[in-house]
């Protein structure tokens, strides 16, 4: 089970309260925890990718186990302790103002 | 007795004003969805209870809202709008061609009697439409592939499609006004545009007669007379009488004619209000007054006062923040980069505020129900 915390204003928008919980197969990547948590969660479609070309937007952050994994290749395997459920995966709105 | 809603859109959150036809007591609700920024708010014509709300942010980009029990929940509906085709290009800041992309829906224009239909104009500059209560988006490319497209320029405030009027006569009949491109008219339903510019002067701009680069900041069109177009350009206000095919100024005795809103009385289709703001740096109110002027369609603009700030007030009122209402005497409503929502139920005689601490509004709406 993959643990996701979400920014309060996307727990807002989907309207969930703590983790999310995501049941998903090995592999287990950026790309398809966010192709999971928009396909259970549709209103986020867009808020955390550019819906066209699908990258991360600037302003979002995606951290685990105590490091930034927003600039990783979102095909790379998160860490062991995100895959087996010990530490969740972060989607933090960054400092930026506001 | 009738009732009056004003919707409001602000920095930080979506407010709902309600009160009975006399316009004093006003409940206020919101804000909804706090910390986003509320572009507009919108109410379908064709049935009250259902709106629409523009929600966006600079961390998690656009979202569309909708209700259909007059504001009291709302669900996120479609925010997919995907330019149709190749995006194309338009000039940068600094003359460098740039291709068209998606950043946010200013204006959302519900049909007049379709309450599933709704038009979106987005910057960067294009025109959306659903016929799905917002289920789904659907461009109209032939503005945002219009023969002046390449040589369109952003404003200071970006490069948005902020004005949609949908024809009160015509349906077939859309006017749009670009930032900072000009306005634009179509007269088969969006399949095909026309700019309507003429007669527009621009000193920021080297050819005068040039068909587009004119920094229109608001168009409104009086149901009653849809050939007379009223416009709050960069600098002047302007009128057209025939559906945009020549503009003449109407500025006047103006103390200045820079601004962003201007509305038309809702039963004299000839009185016009802006909120003159000193200059295109100087966003606030000339001599620190705040006044509303009004003109019954010519150049002679009287200072509306009474109830308003009259020193030391330097705010500055968006394109979108002014709205009147349908009853009698007609309401005449604007909200500012203050916070404060300021309502006239005389036709703009007297004002008092509605609410005074609000973040800075955005836009403002009104509507009778019944």
């Amino acid at each position: 089970m993959i643990r996701v915390v979400l920014p309060a204003h996307l727990k807002n928008l989907a309207r969930v309260s703590g983790e999310v919980r995501l049941d998903l197969a090995a592999p287990i990547t950026q790309r398809r925890v966010l192709d999971a948590l928009e396909e259970q969660y549709p209103m986020l479609c867009g808020t955390m990718r550019d819906r066209g070309t699908g990258l991360r937007r600037a302003f979002v952050r995606f951290y685990a186990c105590q490091e930034d994994l927003s600039n990783e290749s979102p095909d790379e395997p998160l860490p062991d302790r995100v895959v087996k459920g010990e530490e969740p995966f972060l989607v933090i709105g960054a400092m930026a103002g506001g | 007795m009738s009732r009056i809603r004003v919707l409001v859109g602000t920095r930080k959150g979506a407010f709902v004003l309600s009160a009975d036809g006399d316009r004093r007591n006003w409940e206020v609700s919101g804000p909804h969805f706090g910390g986003w920024e509320i572009y507009h708010v919108a109410a379908s014509p064709a049935d009250p209870n259902r709106l629409y709300a523009s929600q966006s942010s600079g961390w998690f980009g656009q979202v569309i809202q909708r209700s259909d029990d007059g504001g009291a929940t709302w669900s996120p509906v479609g925010n997919d709008f995907t330019y149709e085709g190749e995006a194309g290009q338009h000039l940068w800041y600094d003359g460098t061609p740039r291709p068209f992309e998606f950043k946010r829906i200013w204006h959302l224009e519900p049909s007049r009697d379709d309450p599933d239909t709704v038009y979106a104009g987005a910057e960067d500059a294009a025109l959306f439409r659903s016929t799905d209560g917002a289920q789904t988006w659907q461009e109209l490319p032939a503005l945002r592939t219009h023969p002046s497209a390449p040589s369109w320029q952003p404003g200071a405030g970006g490069m948005c499609l902020h004005t949609i009027i949908l024809d009160a006569a015509d349906p077939d009949r859309i006017f749009v006004a670009i930032s900072a491109a000009g306005a634009f008219r179509s007269d088969d339903g969006g399949k095909s545009w026309l700019p309507i510019n003429r007669g527009l002067r621009s000193g920021e701009i080297p050819d005068q007669d040039s068909e587009v680069g004119h920094c229109v900041h608001r168009i409104v069109q009086h149901p009653s007379r849809p050939d007379v177009l009223f416009m709050q350009k960069h600098w002047d206000v302007l009128r057209t009488d025939d559906a945009g095919g020549q503009w003449r100024e109407i500025s006047g005795n103006l103390p200045s004619d820079f601004g962003f809103p201007i509305a038309v009385h809702p039963h004299d289709p000839e009185t016009v209000y802006v909120v003159p703001i000193k200059s295109d740096s100087e966003h606030y109110p000339p001599e620190g007054k705040l006044r509303v002027y009004r003109s019954r369609g010519g150049e002679e603009w009287e200072a509306l006062t009474n109830g308003l700030p009259q020193s030391n007030c330097y705010v500055n009122v968006y394109r979108d923040a002014m709205a009147v209402d349908t009853l009698d005497p007609g309401g005449v409503y604007f909200g500012t980069t203050g916070g404060q929502v300021y309502g006239s139920s005389d036709g703009g005689d007297t004002w008092a505020p509605i609410v005074r601490d609000l973040p800075a509004v955005l836009s403002v709406e009104a509507q009778v129900l019944p």
